[in-house]
C-alpha cells in the first residue's frame, strides 16, 4: 500500500507539523512518499530528504502554488492520487483548509484529527471538544485523514537517501487570489513547537496585563498563548488562543495564568506533560488537571514568579 | 444577492459530553440542542451583508431531523427571510450533507454560501470545504473578515500563525471563525414573526443521493484522565518544584 503525506512549509523550510505527519504514516503499513508542493522550493527539498520514515519524495515547484492556494493544490493532489491508498496531512489551517476539498473529488469521507492509528481501517479522533474519544473505521477504499500533530512523535531527521521525482502542476483555476498575508512576528517560539507555553485568561483582566506574562515567557523561551475567553474580551488576537477552536499544543510545560479550565480551553493543552494553574478561584477547574497549583492572586504572584526566574 | 447559511442543529455549548454506559455512541438524551455556534456567526453575517443593503434575501438551511425546524425557527428569528430542512432520520456525515447542500444550491443559485467552519459535535470542519470542491466554488475557510467587493468576495482568514486574505470570484464559500462577529439574541417580536415565515421540508430521499455512510463509529470512550496534582503555598516552592521534581525549567 502507498502513503502520501503532503508536506506543508512556507517555501522556505517545513513546518514541524510535517514531520509529526509521517510518524503517523509509518503507524500504516506501506511505503511512504512525500509531496512538496510550492514555489522556489528547493530548500524545503533539501530538509525533506532527511526526513526518516519517507521514501519518495514528489515535487512540484511552480509560482501557481506559492501561497498554496486550496483550489489549485487540490487539483495538484488528485492528478496524482489514484497511486496512493491514503492521503495524509496535519491538521493544522493548511490540512483543515486543503484535504476536505481533495476528499469530496475523490468521494471520500475523510477522517479528521486522528490521535491514533488503531489498524489499517480505524482511528481514534477526538469529538465534542475532546469531551470524548471516538475510535472510527472508515469503509472507504481510498482513506484521506488529518493529523494532530501533538499525538504522534517527530519523525527524526537522519535520512540519507530519499530520491525527489518533479511533476508537472495542472493548469490554475483562478476563481481565488491571495492579496495579503499578515504573519505575527514574534522573537518568541511558535505556539504549537514551544517547549513551555505561558498562557493567559479572563483573570488577566485586560490586554496591557498580558506584558506580566511576556517576561515571564522571554526569561523561560516559552511562547505565550490565551484562553477563549481572553480572546473573545478582546485582550489578544486569535492567533494566540489555545483550545478546540484555537491551537492544540502538548509542551514540557503548560502554565496557566487565571484561566478557569473550561472544558474547550482543556482540550487544547491537557496533553502537556505538567500543568501548572494559579488562580485565585481555588474551585477553578483547571486546577483538576494541574500537577502543580497555586491559589494565588495573579496581580501578585506574576511579579514574584518573574523576579524568581 | 441571494446568500446561502447551512447551519446545524448541535448539542449546547454548555452541556458536559460523556459516552453512553455501553459505550455506542454519545448520551444525548434529554441534552439541550441549539444552532452550532460557528453556524449563528455564518447567519449573523448574512444578516449584516443584507442589512447593509448588499443582498436581498437570506436563506437558512439545514440536514437533519423534524426536531431541526426548531433551529431554523431560530434562524428565521434572527433574520433569515426563509428556510429549508432537508428531513433524514439518519444522522449523516460530512461528505453526504455536502451532497444534500450541493443540491440545494443548484435550486437556490446563491451568490455567497456563509456557513460554519466547524460544528461543535464531531469537530470534523470539512462540510464548506467539501461543498466547494463539489461546487468548483472558490474557498475562504476560518473567515474573521468578509468584504463585498462587485462581483469579488474579499475575506480575510485566521491562519496558524497571523491572518491571510484572499479574493474569491462569486460564487463564492465563506466559513467563519470566532471572530468574525458577535451574533445577536433574538427578540420576541422577532420570534413571533419567525412562525409565519416560510419554512420548507424536503424528504432527502427525495433528491435521489447516495447518503449512505462511509464510516463505522466503533465506539465512544472518555479521554484518559487526569489526576490532580498538588497546591502549592507559594511561588517559591512552586518554583522549587518546577526545578528539581519536574526539573522543566532549569
Amino acid at each position: 500500500m502507498s502513503i502520501l503525506v503532503i508536506a506543508e512549509h512556507d517555501n522556505s523550510s517545513l513546518k514541524g507539523a510535517t514531520l509529526n505527519t509521517v510518524t503517523a504514516a509509518t503507524c500504516l503499513n506501506g511505503e511512504v512518499t512525500l509531496l512538496v508542493a510550492g514555489s522556489n522550493i528547493s530548500t524545503v527539498l533539501d530538509e525533506a530528504k532527511k526526513i526518516s520514515g519517507i521514501s519518495n519524495i514528489i515535487s512540484c515547484d511552480d509560482e501557481l502554488y506559492k501561497n498554496f492556494l486550496a483550489e489549485d493544490l487540490t487539483n495538484l493532489v488528485i492528478s496524482i492520487a489514484d497511486a496512493y491508498s491514503y492521503i495524509l496531512t496535519p491538521a493544522t489551517t493548511f490540512g483543515k483548509n486543503l484535504l476536505p476539498r481533495v476528499s469530496a473529488k475523490l468521494d471520500v469521507q475523510q477522517i479528521s484529527d486522528i490521535i491514533s492509528v488503531e489498524s489499517e481501517d480505524t482511528f481514534k479522533r477526538p469529538i465534542y471538544a475532546g469531551s470524548c474519544i471516538a475510535t472510527v473505521k472508515s469503509n472507504d477504499s481510498k482513506k484521506l485523514i488529518t493529523v494532530r500533530s501533538t499525538a504522534f512523535d517527530a519523525a527524526p531527521m537522519d535520512n540519507t537517501d530519499v530520491s525527489v521525482e518533479s511533476i508537472d502542476s495542472v493548469i490554475g483555476t483562478n476563481i481565488s487570489e491571495f492579496v495579503g498575508e499578515e504573519i505575527a512576528k514574534s522573537d518568541r517560539p511558535e505556539l504549537t513547537a514551544a517547549n513551555i507555553v505561558v498562557s493567559g485568561g479572563r483573570g488577566m483582566q485586560s490586554g496591557d496585563n498580558f506584558h506580566l506574562l511576556d517576561s515571564i515567557a522571554d526569561k523561560l523561551g516559552a511562547a505565550v498563548g490565551a484562553s477563549r475567553a481572553a480572546v473573545d474580551a478582546g485582550f489578544v488576537p486569535n492567533d494566540y488562543q489555545v483550545g478546540q477552536t484555537g491551537k492544540i499544543v502538548a509542551p514540557d510545560l503548560y502554565i496557566a495564568v487565571g484561566i478557569s479550565g473550561a472544558i474547550q480551553h482543556l482540550a487544547g493543552m491537557k496533553d502537556s506533560k505538567v500543568i501548572v494553574a494559579i488562580n485565585k478561584d481555588e474551585d477553578a477547574p483547571i486546577f483538576q488537571v494541574a500537577d502543580y497549583g497555586l491559589v494565588a492572586d495573579l496581580f501578585e504572584a506574576l511579579p514574584a514568579l518573574n523576579a524568581q526566574l | 444577492m441571494k446568500i446561502l447559511v447551512p447551519l446545524k442543529r448541535v448539542v449546547d455549548y454548555n452541556v458536559k459530553v460523556r459516552p453512553l454506559p455501553d459505550n455506542s455512541n454519545v448520551d444525548l438524551n434529554n441534552a439541550k440542542m441549539s444552532v452550532n455556534p460557528f453556524c449563528e456567526i455564518a447567519l449573523e453575517e448574512a444578516v449584516r451583508i443584507k442589512e447593509a443593503g448588499n443582498a436581498e434575501e437570506v436563506i437558512a438551511v439545514t440536514v437533519g431531523k423534524t426536531e431541526s425546524q426548531e433551529q431554523l425557527r431560530t434562524a428565521l428569528a434572527l433574520g433569515a427571510d426563509r428556510a429549508i430542512l432537508i428531513e433524514s432520520d439518519l444522522l449523516l456525515e460530512p461528505l453526504a450533507i455536502s451532497k444534500v447542500l450541493a443540491k440545494v444550491v443548484e435550486q437556490e443559485s446563491p451568490d455567497l454560501i456563509i456557513l460554519g467552519k466547524q460544528a461543535i459535535d464531531g469537530d470534523n470542519n470539512q462540510t464548506g470545504q467539501m461543498l466547494a470542491s463539489m461546487l468548483d466554488y472558490p474557498q475562504a475557510t476560518n473567515a474573521s473578515e468578509v468584504n463585498l467587493e462587485g462581483d469579488k468576495v474579499k475575506v480575510t482568514r485566521e491562519i496558524d500563525g497571523g491572518l491571510q486574505t484572499l479574493q474569491l470570484n462569486k460564487p463564492a464559500i465563506v466559513t467563519t471563525d470566532l471572530r468574525l462577529n458577535e451574533p445577536r439574541y433574538a427578540s420576541l417580536p422577532n420570534i413571533m414573526k419567525a412562525k409565519k415565515k416560510e419554512l420548507t421540508v424536503i424528504n432527502v430521499s427525495d433528491l435521489g443521493i447516495d447518503v449512505n455512510p462511509r464510516t463505522e463509529l466503533l465506539s465512544v470512550e472518555l479521554p484518559p484522565s487526569r489526576d490532580a496534582g498538588i497546591i502549592v503555598e507559594s511561588v517559591d516552592e512552586l518554583v522549587e518544584k518546577l526545578k528539581n521534581e519536574a526539573k522543566v525549567i532549569t
